[in-house]
């Protein structure tokens, strides 16, 4: 079950703008393992959608530009390769959730229209077996009534609904990994507990790497194992969820964890990290979260640090840290 | 029970909008946005409203600042009954009760500048502050809330989010009111800057004694931020009580299964939490179940739940608790009591 699926190495990505080059992802690297969870976490811009973008090859060239990186799946490098390998790659081998189900499905056609199209496309099916294969995945994320319900149109789903028929879509090919971009962020609190519940099940039936780009805390330390979070491009801490939430080695995955209210408890006041996460475009050299880092030591400033184990973890060959002071964090002298 | 200084009173309000038909024309089916909806808020405190989408939390928020006029019932400031009152006094009374938005990027003008923005209220309420002196409490509110006042003439666009929320939230101020509405302000920000902006209601709550409505869905923002709360259920408050209760021991099973699913960001409680996921999505508020509106996705429902709607009441009479369940979760935490 340890079986690498799918691996990122050193994935660096810019766009061009009006105003310079904004560096959205830098140096990123991770693996996916197969059945279990990556969670890449980060605020807004810290670049996690466009690192799934990239992964996904949906990456709009130009504006945008990549300019480093490999991404290796069964054997293929992916970024080199040719379209041909790429389309076959996609779908069947990494299959993709994105957030906004109403903007992701095609409004003129019925829902189960596209997933037989889909089949039919991929899989030579005819168009009878087609569509009854797309009312039985419709009947395996839990649509009501799925035989009657494939005839409608995206519109007339509900939130929850359609992003149970974006799911279905994604696993229709049974791919090795799926990628979730922010799957439950539009969602209400009772229905996202039941899309993450879904997303669980089928990871374990298929067997399935699960990478999950999201903001939500709460939500990275329900579902997933191993967990990467971004700032400002990069990855800047990585690790098991346990040991990230438990023993931090980056002053901000600690303020993040310190300013989030928790709904089985009270706080008195909340940690509040200051100012504002950095402009892209004018990130100099050193740590880019120096300027809001309550640890920050003159190095800071002069050099930015690699990402790298600190020797004191518990499981020092799966953490990683970019501070310069992660063994001081890790052991909170600092 | 003891008596409140009771700023607001939201007495068995209803809105209702008309749903449109084929062709422009009404199809003479309403939206049931509110169906009686009945609360005080009192002096200095936060009253947190929670629920789902399309529970009628915003259409509460708009009624009580009186953008939008209920269909029945009341919304009193003081005794005043804010949708009612006319002219001058009209004025005086609204000055009292404002409103921060959920937006940041689409409640601000975006032709304004930050000091234009915050001069507009005094133009609209001209009486509440002499010309000359202005401008100076227009910079003791932005600092007041956390801006440079070096930014007075920068625009919308020149601020990050959680720079133009407080924009928003000096605009509230400028009138010296006494009750804000806050319609998701925390909703649109990231996590970072979140907890920069609740910790500034809370200053601003103790400083200025104000009393806040404090409407979002993100239960554990809502708990930490309010002394009571409310939990609203297509049109309706099903469970009404002190935060401590209300998240410890709730007694409506809506708000138990609502608790049940909210994430908590601790991996050493993964998979110990009882979970209880509810079935389906809310019902829609233009044809709401018959009796109790929960009872679709309820797994306490019997019979009497769909004959007899149950009256949100008081549940013992020495507490604040009140509840619409003919069937309550008992109680067994420890906070609740008797």
């Amino acid at each position: 079950m340890t079986e690498t699926v799918m691996s990122v190495r050193d994935l660096s990505v810019e766009f061009d703008t009006r105003d310079g080059i904004v560096r959205a992802v830098q140096n990123v690297s991770f693996e996916v393992l197969a059945g279990q969870t990556l969670a890449i976490l980060g605020e807004s811009g810290s670049g996690k959608s466009v690192t799934a973008q990239t992964v996904m090859g949906l990456l709009d060239t130009p504006p945008g530009r990549i300019t480093s990186g490999e991404v290796h799946f069964e054997g293929i490098e992916l970024l080199g390769a040719p379209a041909r390998v790429r389309r076959r790659v996609s779908g069947e081998g990494i299959a993709m959730v994105f957030q906004d189900s109403l903007s992701a499905l095609n409004p003129v056609y019925s829902v189960g229209g596209q997933i037989a199209e889909l089949l039919r496309v991929r899989r030579g099916m005819s168009r009878a077996n087609a569509w009854d294969r797309a009312v039985a995945l419709m009947a395996r994320v839990s649509i009501p009534a799925p035989a009657s319900r494939a005839k409608d149109y995206p519109h007339q789903f509900s939130g929850g609904m359609r992003q149970r028929i974006m799911i279905a879509m994604a696993i229709a090919l049974d791919p090795k990994v799926l990628i979730a971009d922010e799957p439950t962020t539009a969602l209400d609190v009772t229905v996202q507990a039941q899309i993450m519940e879904l997303l669980l099940e089928l990871q374990e039936e298929k067997g399935m790497g699960l990478v999950l780009i999201t903001h939500d805390l709460g939500v990275v330390a329900e579902v997933a194992q191993k967990a990467a979070i971004m700032y400002a491009g990069r990855i800047i801490e990585s690790g098991t969820v346990h040991e990230l939430f438990t023993d931090t080695a980056h002053p901000y995955t600690r303020g993040l964890l310190r300013s989030i209210p928790r709904v089985d408890r009270q706080d008195a006041e909340l940690w509040a990290i200051p100012g504002a996460p950095p402009n892209l475009l004018t990130l100099g050299g050193g740590c880019a979260f120096r300027d809001r880092c309550d640890a920050a030591i003159d190095l800071c400033g002069a050099e930015r640090p690699s990402l790298l184990p600190p020797h004191s973890a518990n499981t020092p060959g799966e953490r990683a840290s970019a501070c310069h002071r992660r063994e001081e964090v890790l052991s909170g002298q600092a | 029970m003891d008596k409140h200084d009771v700023v607001l009173t939201v007495d068995d309000v209803a809105k209702h909008f008309p749903v449109r038909g084929q062709f422009l024309r009404r199809s003479g089916q309403v939206v049931k946005a509110l169906d009686g909806v009945s609360f005080d808020l009192r002096k200095g405190e936060t009253l947190g409203i929670v629920g789902e989408s399309g529970c009628g939390k915003s259409t509460l928020a708009r009624t009580i600042v009186g953008l939008d006029r209920p269909t029945s019932g009341s919304v009193l400031f003081r005794g005043q009954d804010v949708h009612s009152v006319k002219g001058a006094e009209s004025r005086t009374l609204r000055r009292r009760i404002q409103i921060v938005l959920q937006d940041p990027y689409a409640s601000l003008n975006p032709r304004r500048s930050l000091r234009e923005i915050l001069m507009q209220p005094y133009q609209i309420h001209p009486d509440v502050m002499p010309r000359n002196k202005r401008l100076d409490r227009v910079r003791e509110l932005v600092e007041l809330v956390g801006l440079n006042p070096d930014h007075m003439d920068r625009f919308p666009f020149q601020f990050s989010g959680g720079q133009r929320q407080r924009i928003g939230i000096a605009r509230a101020l400028a009138l010296d009111p006494e009750v804000i509405v806050c319609d998701e302000p925390v909703s649109a920000l990231d996590v970072s800057i979140q907890a920069q902006v609740v910790n500034l209601f809370q200053r601003l709550q103790s400083e200025l004694g104000l009393s806040y409505v404090f409407i979002a869905h993100d239960l554990s923002v809502v708990r930490h931020i309010s002394d009571r709360i409310g939990v609203m259920y297509l049109g309706k408050v099903a469970e009404l009580g002190a935060r401590g209760e209300v998240y410890d021991a709730p007694l409506h099973p809506y708000t138990s299964a609502l608790l049940s699913a909210a994430p908590i960001p601790d991996p050493t409680l993964a998979g110990t939490r009882q979970r209880r996921l509810l079935a389906g999505d809310p019902p829609s508020p233009v044809d709401p179940p018959s009796g109790c509106r929960f009872r679709t996705r309820c797994w306490l429902a019997e019979d009497r739940c769909a004959s007899h709607e149950p009256p949100l009441a008081r549940v013992f009479d020495s507490s604040d608790r009140e509840v619409a369940c003919h069937f309550p979760l008992p109680l067994t935490a420890p906070t609740a009591s008797r």
